[in-house]
């Protein structure tokens, strides 16, 4: 690191962690789109998680006032983003906990491995969390001979049978309960040979299987969904109790959290508290939600650190439009909602921050080297209906910000074609959603749809894949229209 | 360790990237003020008979167990056919000894504090709640009232048995918010819990308590 470089924006570094596949959204969408089974399993959960979301949301009365909440709250929170890290990390330290920074991924996993050694500890016990699976953390760990156990259920299974995470708050969710079971059978040590498919009883086999580790575990490692600024509150959001296992028991709490968790107040709470579980599990509230400042002498971990993770999160803060990316809670309705997420699954987007909100949050965390660069086929992987913004809790305008991305790529890398300057046009034209339908209505997505009514070609490199999808698009609707008309 | 072969300390570092980011990405015009239009206040007054009915609601829906008790004193009556057929259960240091003296039940007092063998090894945990949610069905313990206790008592043993009282009842989410400490641990429970990890679908008891009893304290049915 030389000091010529203090002060610029940047990218996250190549070669480290999980922000990017290793083939475009085209080719690895159409392996997905081949597994039927994997269609089916995604299908089911998502259908499941809509229909529960929108009773719950409904109930609501004042949703969109919530929502508008969220995202000023968000929008005031980049506009002073170092300001509020240092008054964070001040609060934290006041209560006794100890603030680490990070600029990249490399030089968190080397911040948490050397807290961990310092324990003496070579056994960690994680809850679910997005920012270590981004930064490849387990890896990190194991390189230095310390074993990170996942707690979690469907990361459990994730990281059971080798697999990668697909979903934000189901990182199993390509999973259905027989292929769980076929897994619990062959990797957990000591699981029943009757273990049957009931979800009640997988649920018992990963909570005798785990609780041996949580009440003897000395050290955890946690993410964080929320951090309030001015009490140094920190906030994680679970379901089965793991994560207050994590949180209570051991003696040394890690927590790594990306820069862009914090918010102002801890009085922001009662509005995130409200929109999140209701977008994410589709429940009133989740099971369990734990908040803590620093250290409790005589409760919980007598040892906090908190790790701050820039990690490509200034290079999208840089740029007007695209911070609004990193205003993302991670609710995951927006993957739930979306047509192509429901038919490839997460892994196809290569990254960790799958669906909708990763096709515009991972090229802007990783850059784009160049128009063979995996990252830049993203901000294509959508049909751009718009059912993403209107299930965003924090109303973020993915739609808007996915051909603002496309145009970006395009100019950055490549002698444009006539349908890449007509996208730009598009882009121009899409200051608001409003306007955005419209300019789509002009568009006309039906236009790209041929005579057995499914979408046959999207503009380049759309076009690579779109042969294998088989979504119905009726020329006289939108997409959206036919979305909506034939969701309800 | 990275940071020591740096020219400028990672925090420097990081600090300055986001200084310059903010600016260069600022939005032109600025940034409105937070609207704050939503309910602060939700429909049913705080502690009122109908919040509490409709906490009895939202918590049932979780598939806790709601017992009610129409003042302090109906209590005791109330804990001791809750917790029949327990054989052990641990109370924070201060919960009122009026709850437990009469139970045929082994009380462990978590003072000095248990571990978390100990912990393990009995059936039940019996606490107040500082506040209740019924918009979602909430209850919230804070860690280090006297009837709430370390956070850890709460988590370990299988079976929670939590009393709240009616003046602890509020109906949204910003309201409970308001009447909290955050420095001091809190745990917001809804339900004993469960898992959605499996295709979507809820289902209960996974790690922490799989059994919660909420005891109603207050007001008889509105
Ligand atoms: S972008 Fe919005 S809808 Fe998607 S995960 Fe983030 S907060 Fe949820």
């Amino acid at each position: 690191m030389s000091s010529t470089d203090l002060g610029m924006p940047t990218t996250a570094p190549d070669g480290v962690g999980f922000l990017r596949g290793s083939e475009p959204f085209p080719a690895a969408a159409h392996r997905a789109l081949a597994d039927t089974q994997l269609r089916r399993n995604l299908g089911h959960a998502t259908r499941t998680i809509r229909a529960k979301r929108a009773g719950v949301v409904a109930e609501v009365p004042d949703w969109e006032e919530l929502r508008r909440a969220g995202e000023a709250i968000k929008a005031d929170t980049m506009a002073r983003l170092p300001e509020l890290l240092e008054q964070l990390e001040a609060s934290v330290t006041a209560r006794g906990g100890v603030v680490h920074w990070a600029r990249d991924a490399t030089e968190a996993n080397a911040i948490v491995a050397g807290l961990v050694r310092d324990t003496g500890a070579d056994e960690v016990v994680k809850v679910k969390s997005i920012a270590t699976q981004e930064i490849g953390l387990n890896e990190a760990l194991a390189e230095q001979g310390i074993t990170a156990t996942e707690t979690d259920l469907a990361e459990l299974i994730v990281q059971l049978s080798d697999d990668r995470p697909s979903h934000f708050l189901v990182p199993a969710i390509h999973r259905n309960r027989s292929e769980i079971r076929d897994i619990f059978l062959r990797a957990m040590p000591g699981v029943d040979p009757d273990l049957t498919d009931d979800p009640r009883r997988l649920a018992m086999a990963a909570r005798a299987h785990l609780r041996r580790k949580f009440l003897s575990a000395r050290v955890a490692i946690s993410g964080a969904n929320f951090a309030a600024a001015d009490t140094g509150t920190i906030s994680v959001v679970e379901s089965e109790g793991n994560g207050r296992m994590c949180l209570t028991l051991p003696d040394t709490l890690i927590t790594v959290m990306g820069v862009e968790k914090v918010v102002p107040r801890w009085s922001d709470m009662e509005v995130f508290l409200q929109l999140l579980p209701r977008s994410s599990t589709g429940e009133r509230m989740n099971p369990y939600t734990s908040t803590w400042s620093g250290v409790t002498p005589g409760d919980g971990p007598q040892t906090f650190h908190l790790v701050l993770l820039d990690n490509g999160r200034s290079n999208v803060l840089a740029s007007e439009d695209g911070r609004s990316a990193l205003h993302c809670i991670r609710c995951s309705a927006c993957l739930n909602v979306c047509p192509v997420y429901e038919r490839t699954g997460g892994h196809a987007y290569g990254s960790v921050y799958p669906g909708p909100i990763g096709a515009v949050l991972s090229p802007q965390l990783t850059g784009i080297s160049g128009p063979d660069d995996p990252n830049a086929s993203l901000p294509y992987a959508s049909s751009l209906c718009g059912a993403c913004f209107d299930a965003c809790p924090v109303r973020i305008d993915i739609p808007n910000l996915l051909v603002q991305q496309r145009a970006a790529s395009i100019a950055a890398h490549r002698t444009p074609t006539a349908q890449d300057l007509a996208m730009r046009t598009v882009a121009a034209a899409m200051v608001s959603p409003g306007r955005f339908r419209a300019a789509e209505r002009v568009l006309g997505l039906g236009r790209f749809a041929g005579r057995s009514g499914r979408i046959r070609f999207l503009p380049y490199p759309g076009s690579q894949w779109t042969s294998a999808r088989d979504a119905p698009a009726p020329p006289a609707e939108t997409f959206r229209q036919w979305w909506k008309r034939t969701r309800s | 360790m990275v940071e020591a072969d740096a020219l400028v300390s990672a925090r420097e570092e990081v600090l300055a990237r986001l200084r310059a980011a903010r600016d260069a990405g600022a939005p032109r015009g600025g940034v409105p003020p937070t609207p704050r239009e939503y309910r602060r206040v939700g429909a049913l007054a705080a502690g009122s008979a109908e919040v509490v009915d409709r906490l009895e609601e939202t918590v049932t829906e979780y598939r806790a167990v709601v017992f009610r008790a129409a003042g302090p004193g109906d209590v005791p009556a109330v804990l001791a056919s809750v917790l029949e057929g327990v054989g052990s259960v641990v109370v924070p240091p201060g919960l009122p000894t009026t709850w437990t003296d009469g139970l045929a039940v082994t009380v462990r007092r978590d003072d000095p504090p248990l571990s978390v063998p100990e912990l393990d090894g009995l059936d039940a945990v019996l606490t107040g709640a500082s506040v209740a949610i019924a918009d979602t069905g909430t209850l919230v313990l804070a860690a280090g009232e006297p009837d709430q206790g370390r956070r850890a008592i709460t988590l370990v043993p299988d079976h929670h048995v939590c009393v709240v009282d009616a003046a602890a009842v509020v109906s949204s989410v910003p309201e409970a918010l308001a009447r909290l400490d955050p420095t001091r641990p809190l745990t917001f429970v809804s339900g004993p819990s469960a898992t959605s990890d499996i295709e979507l679908d809820r289902v209960e008891g996974v790690h922490g308590p799989r059994r919660l009893d909420v005891v109603l304290v207050g007001p008889p049915r509105a």
